[in-house]
């Protein structure tokens, strides 16, 4: 086929692209996702039942605020690098605003506290499970964000892959937060952190392989 | 062509134009053959097949264009990926014998005069399911109306235009397939 002739082909009959579709998409895969990922916690780890008091606790909000404040940033990048020839731009800094403030929190509190104190504000009591329950959390949205992304053309899969590796363990996080009982700063600097880590590694080891198109 | 000209005839193409269409993925055709000829100086030969390539990949892709940015860095991006990925399929990215970083210079460049494809998309079209490669032939090249096409076929209207969209997919799909190791699949 002459090229001039797959331009007649391509041309003909051309119906105009519906606009809204990719953040239909976008709301639908996130929406399955959220539920999948509540559903999981609730089945699999059971939900918190302190959570109605401990949501008086001004922590509880700074954890949900942490967690959202990196989910919204990430899924954007995500979306915005699954277009060819957009950069990530100032989300990058969005990302890094609530990490450093909740290490700079941690620092603090650390800082505070009395030195016999230190280590279990840091460990808690679940330090060792609660990376990897993130991850297995953060599952759904992971799958339903490659989804996504496989609709669009991304063109930068790695960062790409780690941008939607992120928005899923920050979503992840959020949710296993129905679960987890931990409320200190330096538990969630480091162990919420490293439990977003893992998709966000896992997202840009995918990414080359599945996204090209 | 200019951005703001061809970006003009991309948006009105986008809104369903098919005549401006038409001009915008003709001269599109031209800058990516100027643009992937001085690129690939050594597979002078494979400069037509990524350019339909290429076209395609624009028509397939054309639904993650915001025509609220600049067209130039969409189309290089998307015109870089596929020669990059085209080159890493053959396990040649050796060849690529200028640097990938003018953006600029995309659409400062033309060439209207196509070299014969080595890789016959026409026969690969041929190869598609009927459910496919029924709606793309009637309606896409013998200009058959959607509605004419579903009585044809006995399909619904709905599964006709389901049927282009995704056969021109899965012709994306094969000709990356085919053309080197890697394994192509439709979304």
């Amino acid at each position: 086929m002459k090229t001039e002739e797959l331009v007649n082909l391509l041309a003909a009959q051309t119906v105009a692209v519906d606009r809204g579709a990719a953040a239909r998409r976008m709301i639908f895969a996130l929406g399955i996702a959220g539920g999948a990922g509540i559903a999981l916690t609730g089945a699999v780890l059971g939900f918190n039942p302190h959570l109605a008091q401990e949501s008086a606790l001004p922590m509880f909000w700074v954890k949900q605020v942490f967690c959202a404040a990196l989910a919204l940033p990430a899924c954007i990048m995500a979306a915005r690098l699954g277009r060819p020839g957009r950069r990530p731009g100032s989300l990058l800094t969005g990302i890094g605003v609530p990490l450093v403030a909740m290490w700079g929190l941690a620092a603090v509190v650390l800082w505070r506290a009395p030195a016999a104190e230190r280590l279990t504000l840091l460990l808690g009591h679940t330090a060792l499970v609660c990376p990897w329950l993130i991850a297995l959390v953060s599952v759904p949205a992971f799958i339903g964000l490659f989804w996504l992304l496989h609709g669009l053309a991304p063109t930068r899969l790695a960062s790409t892959g780690a941008a939607a590796g992120l928005a899923a363990g920050a979503i992840g996080a959020w949710i296993y937060a129905l679960h987890c009982p931990e409320y200190a700063a330096p538990f969630l600097a480091l162990w919420y952190v490293l439990g977003m880590a893992i998709p966000t590694a896992l997202g840009a080891l995918l990414g080359p392989r599945l996204l090209s198109w | 062509m200019s951005e703001e000209r061809l970006k003009g005839l991309f948006v009105r193409g986008l809104a369903g134009d098919a005549a401006a269409y038409h001009t915008f993925l003709q001269s599109l055709g031209s800058h990516l053959r100027a643009f992937l000829r001085k690129r690939l100086s050594r597979l002078p030969d494979e400069v037509e097949d990524l350019v339909q390539e290429s076209l395609l990949a624009v028509h397939n892709q054309r639904h993650t264009f915001d025509p609220a940015q600049p067209l130039t860095p969409w189309v290089y991006a998307l015109a870089r990926y596929k020669l990059i990925d085209y080159l890493r399929r053959r396990e040649r990215t050796d060849l690529l014998n200028d640097p990938l970083d003018e953006e600029s210079e995309l659409l400062g460049t033309s060439d209207a005069e196509a070299a014969e494809a080595r890789r016959d998309v026409a026969k690969l079209l041929q190869g598609l399911p009927d459910r496919q490669r029924l709606p793309i032939q009637h309606v896409k090249i013998d200009g058959l109306s959607v509605a004419e096409t579903a009585r044809m076929t006995g399909m619904s209207e709905s599964a006709v235009k389901i049927g282009i969209h995704r056969g021109l997919k899965v012709l994306a799909a094969r000709i990356r397939a085919g053309a080197g190791t890697a394994e192509g699949s439709a979304s």
